[in-house]
């Protein structure tokens, strides 16, 4: 098991770990995601032992992992750029972790070539051993970084933006790949990401960072039900914000109002995604807006629309609802949220 | 590369700007290389070669080879140490320690030579003490190395510094996280990633040390046969007049360039794809 | 202090104490001590000796010949040096390779062999001095020549690279919006490349005011004339003055990096105004 305990990582003045604590479960597959410079990337290093902390504990599987230099640390790191060494072939890239083992601990020649030809099968690499990492596609240089991290045995695998670098088919071929190699080898792994759908559909367990501090960490569905903050929520995806007033557990934003459990009396903010909202006739519905512009997106439209007091508000249905619905821009329609997640007015 | 055509120019303008390009080198650059061989073999081969194999001149050779077989090492060494300190960590004052690695770039030759001469000559600081221990270090090898080691000083870092910058830190770090050491991680990650870089500040480290005039000039006597190397050779026999054999050994100078140059070209030629996978990121 | 904060000042890359440690002396012994005992010797010399320096006429009139002639070398080799850069970047033709490989050799000839050949070229009956009808060799122009020849690559290899990446794009872009190649060259190419210029310029003038090899044998030597500084300063030192030496000595580097600095504020400035 691994454990981060109040972990606290500055840059002169920048904070870029903010008293962070988490734990990594065994076999999980866990997502660090957020924006720039939300300290997603230094936590990771931190963790391989290339950052040090300046104040916190890091414990890999209960022995304080300050006492263990990055290279005694049995951490898989792959690295944004896979950081190849682009003098040796593939087979030597993999072999190297295993090559740089002293005395007894290094294995026979024999055992590192038949244990880099496994590992090259296992990322469908085999018949490129002999390959330089420059004549390699992004994706292949990609496995080859993985096969490499996976080299040595790690008891914990790094990946640092692992798809960042490649376009979106290959993305998405790999994301499922990575998914199930995770899974077969029964890895402990934790990946950095910026993109709340790759976190979403790999991880087990996503945490969501922000200004170097952790702002919710639970599984995919946790997260995106039940976001913890403003932040969150609007990190997750899409949402129209809306300024409301909230008294007594409800709240109210125009005539519409709405359960905000758990809000305190005051100003607050109600968030709605825009497939989360019925768009029907404007009689009888929770708001009224205008249509400003329908845009089609393949097989969802996209409606620009605008309330009452000129708020914005955009909206997602069906190619097959908006025709049924029948309207042009600049007709009158009826809003009527399926979901809506308040928050109160932070500062 | 196509050539684009709103940014080139027209024909006769092309045309005449190389011609007075290449005018400009043919006239500095390709004609003195030529007067240095045209004066050599003036009066024959058997002119020269009798130049070149006196033994003040073969002495001159040696002691040549000597100076650059201990100063060239010793600037590899530090060069390399240099650029792994400035390339992989961040330090206060990172800058300007680049600036003062340049130093004697900036310094003249004369007073390369002249520096030593303060420090360690008749009158220099340490002049009593290394009399009084009958040590030699002015107007002695000792001196002209000093000399050589100062002027060559920057050549490897400076060729190194900014390419091991532009490599990064990834590859050592990835490296050390797979459990190699630091000098592990130095020689079978860093050092193969800068070789050509590194080969390129050898040959011109080299080619300076073989041929620095000025400052070996101040410290070395002249002292035919003992402390003449051979640029030092080719103005004493320049001065009594005996241009044949003043250009047979600035030939075999200008040979070296030549070479290093053809050296750092077949180079840049032959792994111009690695030079660039190298450099890219 | 818990174990992680004291590894807050441990560096992940080991060897930063060794290397750090072994540049530092080395550069102190090779470089450092050295010079530093030359401004001790300077600071060492009294108002007097000073006076009596900075009034001789033989060593003005040699600091003036070097640096006088280390700038009309570099401002034509800035000329020259843009020219063959252009050339060699954006014209291809036959050659064009070994003629880039060959703008190095004043880097990679020896400074006496590059003298004694041009004194060959420019003497009054040498190849190219027979044919002028003025004197060049143990002149003040033949101190120029020399100075030429030892600035040209500085410049070319400063421009060279920044007029490679200078994106064509922008010049079409410029073409579009109706500029003559004249014009964009000079709004668009020309501010691009310009501290490249200036770099190549200054570098290329530093060299020539301390060169020795290459000019003393062109040069003649005439005190007042034809005699540079460096070759004064060769000139005390055989005559025992250390001190003036020292003196000239001292004021080459100090109006030297005087000029570095310059540039380096100038280029610094540059950059921040283009942000980055």
């Amino acid at each position: 098991m691994i454990s981060v305990e109040r972990l606290v990582k500055r840059f002169g003045a920048f904070k870029a770990l903010d008293d962070v604590s988490l734990t990594v479960p065994e076999g999980k597959l866990m997502a660090l995601l957020g924006p720039s410079g939300s300290g997603k990337t230094t936590l990771l290093r931190c963790l391989a032992g290339l950052d040090h902390a300046d104040s916190g504990d890091i414990r890999l599987d209960g022995v304080d992992a300050a006492a263990l230099r990055a290279k005694d640390r049995r951490v898989g790191f792959v690295f944004q750029h896979y950081a190849l060494f682009r003098h040796m072939t593939v087979a030597d890239n993999v072999g190297f972790g295993l090559k740089v083992r002293k005395g007894k601990d290094r294995p026979p020649a024999h055992e590192i070539a038949e244990r880099v030809g496994r590992l090259l099968e296992l990322v469908q690499l085999a018949g490129l051993a002999g390959r330089y990492p420059s004549q390699l596609s992004g994706g292949q240089r990609q496995r080859v970084a993985l096969a490499r991290a996976l080299a040595v045995e790690p008891r914990l695998l790094l990946l640092d933006e692992p798809f960042g670098a490649l376009d979106a088919q290959v993305r998405k071929d790999l994301r499922r790949w990575l998914r199930r190699l995770h899974d077969d080898m029964g890895l402990t792994s934790v990946f950095v990401t910026h993109d709340q759908e790759e976190a979403l559909e790999l991880a087990d367990e996503v945490v969501v960072m922000n200004k170097g501090r952790i702002e919710q960490i639970g599984s995919p569905a946790e997260i995106y039900d039940h976001p913890a903050s403003p932040f969150v929520f609007q990190f997750l995806g899409n949402a129209n914000r809306l300024d409301c007033l909230v008294r007594q557990g409800v709240g109210a934003f125009g005539g519409w109002s709405f359960a905000a459990r758990g809000v305190p009396d005051g100003p607050g903010v109600a968030f709605v995604r825009p497939h989360d909202v019925e768009v029907g006739p404007a009689d009888g519905a929770a708001m009224a807006a205008t249509l400003r512009h329908a845009i089609v997106l393949g097989p969802t439209v996209r409606l620009e629309l605008s309330l009452p007091d000129q708020t914005p508000f955009e909206a997602e249905l069906g190619r097959e609802a908006f025709s049924r619905l029948d309207v042009s821009p600049g007709h009158a329609v009826g809003l009527t949220p399926r979901r809506v997640a308040a928050f109160p007015t932070q500062g | 590369m196509a050539r684009r055509i709103a940014t080139g120019d027209p024909t006769p303008v092309r045309w005449l700007l190389i011609t007075v390009a290449l005018g400009f080198l043919a006239v500095f650059l390709v004609l003195p290389l030529v007067a240095v061989l045209a004066e050599a073999f003036a009066k024959g081969v058997g002119a020269w070669w009798v130049a070149l194999s006196g033994e003040d001149s073969r002495a001159a050779i040696r002691l040549t080879l000597i100076v650059a077989a201990i100063a060239v090492p010793l600037n590899v060494a530090f060069g390399l140490c240099a650029s792994w300190a400035v390339a992989k960590y961040d330090f206060p004052g990172k800058s300007l320690l680049v600036s003062l690695i340049d130093l004697p770039f900036s310094v003249s030759p004369v007073i390369s030579g002249l520096v030593w001469v303060l420090l360690f000559g008749a009158q220099g600081l340490l002049g009593p003490w290394l009399q009084a221990h009958d040590l030699k270090v002015v107007f002695a090898i000792p001196g002209i190395v000093l000399a050589t080691v100062f002027v060559t000083f920057p050549f490897v870092a400076r060729e190194l510094i900014p390419l091991m910058e532009e490599q990064g830190r990834d590859e050592e770090e990835a490296a050390i996280v797979l459990g190699a050491g630091g000098l592990r991680t130095f020689w079978s990650v860093t050092l193969p990633n800068v070789k050509w870089g590194l080969l390129y500040g050898v040959l011109l480290c080299n080619a300076r040390a073989m041929g620095e005039f000025g400052a070996v000039s101040v410290v070395s006597g002249h002292i035919r046969g003992l402390t003449n190397t051979m640029p030092l050779h080719v103005e004493i026999l320049y001065n009594e007049y005996d241009f044949v054999g003043a250009f047979a050994v600035a030939s075999l100078l200008a040979l070296l360039a030549v070479v290093t140059l053809a050296a750092k070209t077949g180079l840049e030629w032959w792994h111009r794809d690695e030079i660039a996978a190298s450099r890219r990121h | 202090m818990t174990a992680a904060a004291r590894a807050g000042f441990r560096r992940v890359i080991p060897g930063f104490g060794p290397t750090l440690g072994l540049t530092l002396a080395y550069l102190s012994l090779v470089v450092l001590i050295p010079l530093a005992a030359l401004l001790m010797k300077a600071a060492g010399m009294t108002p007097s000796q000073w006076l009596a320096t900075l009034s001789d006429e033989r060593m003005l009139a040699a600091l003036r010949l070097s640096f006088g002639g280390a700038l009309a070398a570099a401002t034509i080799n800035g000329v020259f040096g843009l020219l063959v850069a252009w050339v060699l970047v954006r014209y291809p033709f036959p050659g064009r390779k070994v003629v880039d490989a060959m703008v190095d050799l004043p880097f990679a000839l020896p400074t006496a062999v590059a003298g004694i050949a041009l004194t060959a070229l420019w003497a009054p009956n040498g190849w190219i001095g027979k044919l002028l009808p003025f004197k060049v060799a143990f002149t003040p122009l033949g101190v120029m020549i020399a100075m030429i020849f030892i600035g040209l690559p500085f410049v070319v290899r400063s421009i060279e690279p920044v007029l490679e990446d200078v994106d064509q794009e922008l010049e079409e872009a410029a073409a579009s919006l109706g500029a003559s190649r004249w014009q964009s060259f000079r709004m668009i190419v020309l501010p691009a490349i310009a501290p490249a210029l200036l770099t190549g310029f200054s570098l290329a003038f530093a060299r020539a005011v301390g060169e020795y090899g290459s000019v003393i044998f062109i040069a003649g030597n005439l005190p007042g004339v034809s005699e540079i500084a460096p070759l004064l300063i060769v000139t005390r030192l055989e005559q025992y003055d250390m001190v003036g030496a020292t003196a000239i000595a001292t004021i080459m580097l100090l109006v030297s990096f005087a000029l570095l600095l310059l540039v380096n504020g100038v280029q610094k400035w540059h950059r921040e105004r283009m942000g980055g």
